[in-house]
């Protein structure tokens, strides 16, 4: 007991700051700091970079919420934001084309770098893996930060997606449910694949954090789960009967890992695919 | 917290629209606030009112996805890990010269004071950068942050006393004339 008295540690003198220390501590680690004048002034400074921070940007919540921030602005927007399918078929059509010509000078140039580079080190892998791993990881830090417009056709038309992203790709795809893992589909889209067209799905979980799939026709062999870290992100790749899969996310192994194996055993198990 | 917003949705017109609404008054009133984090994040104001607008369609859109609990926290939440995607991105484009490269000269007074504590957030890594401001700005409790960072309330606590070490350090080496005061 006197030893617990006598000995303060860092964590509770930051609780002692913010307010947070049980009240049975608060004598001790008030007469510690009287006998302690350089913690003590450790504990002021820290006071004093809340009272800066306090003072630079409180005022902030007082200040009128501007128009575009008002709420029912914002619903407006929102609602709009849902065309009927029809002009989203009309839509998808248009985007596709412009990103044909955007492809030839942007982010597939950068794909293109990313794999010589590889290849470069020396390092023996499937070329074709890795061109479709860094083509869906640019795929992934493109989308993954749009907010309005992540996809071009809803999770709620499950069905529609998956026909028309199986027809333009040129197999039989099919969308996993990720429910089960907290994963709700966002939807997909049409995406310039190494050798054709690539279908990307897009899914988020409760707090916003996306993972996605990147699939495409692939010409190398068939390849077990691949891993490859980014500094922010990362992605699990394999290759099965001919199609690549991408399952892209944060760079949280662990939680990539179980999504990844979900989406493997599903487009596994699907039997869809030609024999 | 808000057990309204829990309730099934295959419930009678009404009260699904009771429920509704009631979900769409408390992420307004977050937003006085939510403003107030996205500015100290950012540290700029029209960049801070598109991360809260993207925030506020983010949580329309996801209300079904709402089970209830603390509104504010999971606000937080979209905010973050929005910004987290934003500087994701930020990250990819080379050159980007910082905050200290383009500094003009010295300001005196109460100037100073902000400019630095300004600077000062702009060295923290962002997750300790959002533990500090949830914790002095937005008076969140260190369970909270947790639940905000998805991690252990153990690293919330480092996470807090890393930012407090590097101000410090910031402050101390960038005020000279100030340091040996006593």
């Amino acid at each position: 007991m006197i030893d617990r008295d006598l000995s303060v540690t860092e964590e509770e003198l930051h609780a002692y700051v913010d307010g947070e220390l049980p009240d049975d501590r608060l004598q001790a680690v008030t007469a510690w700091l009287a006998a302690h004048p350089e913690q003590a002034a450790l504990v002021a400074h820290w006071r004093m970079q809340g009272d800066a921070i306090r003072a630079h940007y409180g005022a902030v919540a007082s200040e009128p919420v501007p128009d575009r921030l008002m709420l029912d602005n914002i619903a407006r927007a929102t609602d709009r934001g849902r065309p009927p399918l029809r002009s989203l078929m009309a839509m998808a059509a248009t985007v596709v084309l412009a990103f044909g010509i955007g492809a030839g000078t942007g982010w597939f140039a950068h794909g293109d770098a990313g794999a010589k580079s590889a290849a470069g080190q020396g390092r023996i892998v499937a070329a074709g893996s890795d061109k479709i791993t860094a083509d869906a990881l640019e795929a992934y830090r493109l989308y993954v930060v749009e907010v309005r417009h992540p996809v071009e056709v809803p999770g709620s038309e499950r069905a529609h997606l998956r026909q028309w992203l199986s027809k333009r790709v040129g197999e039989e795809l099919r969308i996993p449910d990720l429910q089960s893992i907290g994963l709700k589909l966002v939807g997909g889209r049409l995406l310039p694949g190494p050798t054709g067209a690539a279908a990307f799905y897009m899914y988020e979980g409760p707090s916003g954090e996306r993972f996605t799939i990147y699939c495409a026709k692939a010409g190398g062999p068939e390849t077990a789960l691949r891993f490859k870290n980014g500094e922010r992100d990362a992605s699990f790749t394999w290759v099965d009967d001919k199609v690549g899969y991408v399952v892209s996310g944060p760079a949280d192994r662990d939680r990539l890992e179980t999504v990844a194996k979900n989406v493997y055993e599903q487009v596994d198990k699907a039997g869809v695919k030609k024999g | 917290m808000n057990p309204l917003i829990s309730a099934p949705r295959r419930c009678a017109g009404t009260a699904k629209e009771a429920v509704l609404a009631s979900f769409r008054q408390n992420v307004e009133t977050t937003i006085p606030a939510l403003r107030r984090f996205a500015r100290s994040l950012t540290r700029d104001a029209d960049l801070a009112d598109d991360l809260v607008q993207d925030t506020l369609v983010r949580a329309l859109r996801a209300e079904h996805l709402f089970h209830g609990g603390d509104i504010r926290a999971w606000m937080y939440t979209i905010l973050a890990n929005l910004n987290r995607n934003r500087l994701r991105s930020l990250a990819r484009k080379p050159a980007m010269s910082s905050i200290e490269d383009n500094d003009g000269p010295a300001l005196a007074g109460p100037e100073a004071g902000a400019r630095d504590i300004e600077r000062a957030l702009a060295l923290l890594v962002e997750e300790q950068r959002q533990v500090l401001l949830l914790v002095v700005l937005e008076g969140l409790s260190y369970r909270e942050v947790a639940e905000v960072q998805g991690v252990p309330i153990g690293t919330v606590m480092s996470r807090l006393a890393r930012a407090r070490a590097q101000i410090k350090e910031f402050l101390d080496g960038s005020r000279p004339a100030l340091r040996r005061v006593k």
